[in-house]
């Protein structure tokens, strides 16, 4: 590409043609503001906020999508620009009901720092939008009309990203306004084949709205009651409670962001320091769950292939190809638009089920704590998370393994709202005995991770010719373990493209095996279904480190930061299978022979959802 | 060259939707971006603008009553001189229940199709990037530019967009018949309303005259249309009727500085597609200053500046100029 020379602000500044104002702005440090740019999604140039002047042009231009010429001579703040600049954003929040108090966007709020930043009065004009609907989505995402500036970066992720089209824009001019499918009668049939769309609480219209309109359902506010109202320990106040946190593998790279720290710093000690300063009793690494997917998911795996013996042997097959089930948005697609492919669905909980499950049981009996006791809270960087610990077919003896789920954010809120010095906590370790994990574990916050994990102990079980994995503590034990010591790392799933084909050899059976990243790029796998032994789907693009309730801004190559971040906790840890994760044996032993309660805690079923 | 685009540059044709850009030019455009693409690859289309939403313009109705045959003649031009898969006829509603059997018994085989307009597309659907949308069945509104339409318009391939009368006079020069007129629409507080075909080099007051539409009491006009038309008082009348040739007439008498201006808001408050913040919030928060007893007319002005300034398409930058020029030119009128 040609190199060319131009003016900013009266700079000369050479650089590559064919990019925006924005970008070469960006990268001579001239900050342009923009609420309705994102790097990941097409320009869009509604908001009018990062106008600039051109010399001799009669009109100003929207950086964003103005490409850079020869010649150019480019004013970012001049008069002219500086009147219509502020004149948009006090236009914009006009649109944008104030409840900053209690909104968790608050600290990172955008239109708060150019507000601050261009000396703006925000309430310059009156609300405009005050009387419009908030749309809630079961109890994980909320699309809250009142806030919303009509960037629609929500429809962009939705309809283009996802390709769910669960979101529609009805109205022009100031009618103009985002709403659900099921509001919008007669739009969600396209076409003849179409079928009604369904929201799958993914979030990402959350991860891309910049003014905080399209939110979590926060429970924040009901965590930070039970915190207040916990049983000081000991004793045990009739009526108190046991205050338990657990945190999923993708919060420890990504927290740190809330803070300032570089993308991708690693900050589990962190977490859990200021998960016991808000006053968790006990603080759990979800990770521990993970190895126990795993082993549940890799043994699910094996008899599923060993049971393929060919028709014409008179053999079975087991229903193939088996799918991943820790992506809780994932799970409810199937139910909505696939249930067909109910069947294939590992059986396998999730891992924040799997160490809340045993948290109220193993656990619980161990500390010899009433599980009705115990209140659970699971801090995930997802919104359907919110939705699959209401699942009523999780319930174990007649209560819910998890009672809240807190976003990244609603967490980073938490911490900032208490006044925490996140960086200046001592870090300190998870609890035991359901701290321990595997480095297969810390990967399930990737893309391609869940698949890894799940091989690594696929390939041991089927080199030692094992149906389960050995939970005795003995030689044999130790030998099989050795016998299993093939490879650890499964390259084919790691990465960033849309879809990650491969065909995998274990102990001699060959696996065909595809890892699906984002729910949009399903399309071609669902087309070749029967091309496939296994198939990894994580709904957010980059998995859980994409994911919903991650913190904004989220971004293609933040993603790829916080991704490298968990790799190399997976290749610095002592034990990188998940059955070679001692306590989770150990937890795996207890179950047991307990029958139903071993079912509870372990496997799950599906339902058809219209 | 080739012998139709010669005639044309030779004829100087100016696009007649508003714009006033160069006929030549803007085919050439479209020719050159077929000519990068590969021999494959070089599915075109050709699309008729006949929304005529333009409050005051009543022009290409006209010319489809009187002179279907001409207009679908210039399109065939067109088809012919790109290869072009197809041409669409964008056609206002109203023109379509009127002359639905004429048009498509001239058309017969040719591979032209009618697109009615939709009945709720307003005026927005009008803007020939939002005619694309339309076609295609996107939300109506007008498209980022760049690329523009001649290199990336319907289903992302190379697109002509003209005007009715713009391939009426096409299809006049092809035969060598192209006399220099133009049809004006002349409407508002005069005796005869209605289209005239005049020579295109004709000043308001001279077309004014000739029509015996020349006021006799206070006045000013609107040239362009009823919304989006600059206004002049009757001492700026030695100019052309540009745009798309419309002189509107407003006696003083009966049209007050706050009625007309109340009208042009309450239209585009009504008619804004609500993608940019400057046309949805500006024009609303426009009507809410100038509705109040006490104008802030700083904040107006701004709001104005801002529409013309930093306005997404060329609708909301327009919306700007009637209220700008009744201000300028009536309003701080010296007699």
């Amino acid at each position: 590409m040609k190199k060319i020379n131009l003016k900013i602000n009266g700079r000369r500044l050479s650089c590559l043609e064919g990019k925006t104002i924005m970008q070469v702005a960006h990268d001579n440090g001239i900050e342009i503001p923009n609420l309705c740019y994102h790097p990941d999604l097409p320009v869009k140039a509604n908001c009018r906020v990062c106008v600039v002047e051109i010399v001799d042009r009669k009109n100003l231009a929207t950086a964003c999508s103005t490409p850079v010429a020869a010649g150019l001579e480019i004013k970012t703040d001049s008069e002219r620009v500086k009147r219509s600049r502020n004149l948009n954003l006090e236009l914009i929040f006009a649109e944008h009901i104030k409840r900053c108090p209690t909104c968790i966007w608050r600290f990172n709020c955008q239109l708060l720092e150019y507000a601050e930043k261009y000396k703006i009065e925000i309430t310059h004009f009156s609300d405009r939008k005050s009387k419009r609907k908030v749309y809630k989505f079961a109890n994980a995402v909320e699309i809250d009309g009142r806030q919303c500036i009509d960037c629609r970066h929500c429809l962009d992720v939705c309809n283009d990203v996802q390709k769910i089209n669960y979101l529609k824009l009805t109205g022009k001019g100031i009618d103009q306004e985002i709403v659900p499918a099921s509001e919008h009668r007669g739009l969600p049939f396209i076409g003849k084949k179409a079928k009604p769309a369904d929201c799958i609480y993914c979030g990402q219209c959350a991860l891309h709205c910049p003014a905080g309109a399209a939110q979590e359902q926060s429970h924040w506010h009901l965590v930070e009651k039970a915190l207040r109202d916990k049983s000081p320990l000991p004793p045990f106040v009739k009526g108190g409670k046991v205050l338990v946190a657990q945190f999923a593998p993708s919060i420890r790279v990504s927290i740190g962001e809330e803070f300032g720290a570089p993308y991708g710093k690693i900050m589990s000690g962190q977490v859990v320091a200021a998960l016991k300063k808000l006053g968790f009793n006990y603080v759990f690494d979800v990770n521990f769950g993970a190895d126990i997917t795993t082993i549940v998911e890799a043994e699910e795996l094996v008899a599923r292939v060993k049971s393929g013996i060919p028709p014409d042997k008179g053999g079975q097959r087991g229903v193939l190809p088996m799918l991943t089930s820790c992506c809780p948005a994932w799970i409810k697609y199937i139910e909505f638009y696939r249930p067909d492919l109910m069947p294939n669905l590992t059986t396998a909980r999730s891992p924040q089920s799997h160490s809340a499950g045993l948290i109220k049981t193993y656990w619980a009996e161990k500390m010899k704590i009433n599980q009705k006791n115990i209140l659970t809270v699971s801090i995930v960087p997802c919104t359907a998370k919110k939705f699959e610990a209401g699942r009523a077919e999780l319930k174990i003896r007649g209560n819910w393994p998890i009672d809240y789920c807190l976003t990244t954010r609603e967490l980073a809120w938490l911490i900032k709202k208490h006044g925490i010095d996140f960086f200046k906590l001592k870090p300190a370790a998870s609890d035991n005995p359901l701290g321990e994990s595997s480095g297969a574990a810390a990967i399930y916050g990737a893309t391609g991770g869940v698949m890894e994990s799940a091989l690594r102990t696929a390939e041991y079980l089927l080199a030692t010719a094992r149906d389960t994995v050995c939970l005795e503590e003995n030689k044999k034990n130790k030998m099989s373990l050795k016998a299993g010591h093939g490879r650890v790392e499964f390259k084919q799933a790691r990465g960033l493209a849309g879809v990650k084909e491969a065909v995998v050899e274990l102990a001699g059976k060959k696996l065909r095996i595809a890892v699906v990243n984002g729910i949009g790029q399903i399309q071609p796998v669902f087309d070749k279904l029967n091309d496939y032994d296994y198939i990894e789907v994580m709904a957010c693009p980059g998995g859980c480190i994409g994911g919903g309730g991650q913190p904004i801004p989220t971004t293609k190559e933040i993603i790829k930061k916080r991704l490298e971040a968990l790799y190399k906790i997976d290749a610095g840890a002592s034990v990188r299978r998940a059955h070679e994760n001692k306590e989770a044996l150990r937890a795996l032993r207890w179950l047991k022979g307990k029958g139903k309660l071993r079912a509870q805690v372990l496997y799950t079923k599906y339902r058809k959802k219209s | 060259m080739s012998d139709i685009l010669s005639k044309i540059k030779k004829a100087n044709l100016v696009g007649r939707g508003g714009a006033g850009f160069f006929v030549a030019e803007k085919w050439l455009s479209v020719a050159k971006a077929l000519e990068s693409k590969s021999a494959d690859n070089k599915k075109c289309f050709v699309v008729c603008n006949a929304a005529e939403g333009e409050p005051g313009v009543m022009k290409d109705g006209c010319i489809l009553e009187h002179y279907a045959a001409r207009v679908i003649d210039g399109i065939k031009i067109a088809i012919d001189f790109l290869s072009a898969e197809r041409a669409f006829l964008y056609l206002n509603y109203a023109y379509h229940k009127k002359l639905n059997k004429k048009l498509a018994s001239l058309i017969k085989d040719a591979k032209i199709e009618i697109f009615v307009k939709p009945i709720n597309s307003g005026y927005i659907g009008g803007e020939e990037s939002a005619i694309l949308n339309a076609i295609e069945g996107k939300r109506i509104e007008p498209r980022l530019r760049p690329p523009f339409p001649t290199t990336s318009g319907l289903w992302g391939r190379p697109t002509l967009i003209n005007n009715v009368e713009t391939f009426y006079n096409v299809s006049l020069v092809a035969a060598g018949q192209f006399k220099n007129t133009r049809f004006y629409t002349i409407s508002g507080d005069c005796p005869f309303e209605g289209v005239f075909e005049l020579p295109d080099n004709l000043t308001v007051e001279k077309i004014l005259k000739q029509t015996d539409n020349f006021p006799k009491f206070p006045f000013f006009i609107q040239v362009g249309g009823n919304v989006s038309g600059e206004v002049f008082n009757a001492k700026q009348l030695k100019r052309p009727a540009s745009g798309a040739g419309a002189i509107t007439v407003y006696s003083r008498a009966k049209n007050d500085f706050k009625k007309v201006v109340k009208n042009w808001l309450n239209f585009y408050v009504n008619e804004s597609c609500g993608q940019c913040a400057p046309c949805r919030e500006g024009i609303y928060r426009l009507r809410d200053v100038f509705m109040k007893e006490k104008i802030d007319w700083r904040l107006f002005n701004d709001l104005l500046d801002n529409l013309s300034d930093a306005s997404f398409c060329a609708l909301g930058a327009a919306a700007a100029v009637p209220i700008k020029s009744l201000i300028k030119n009536v309003y701080h009128e010296k007699n």
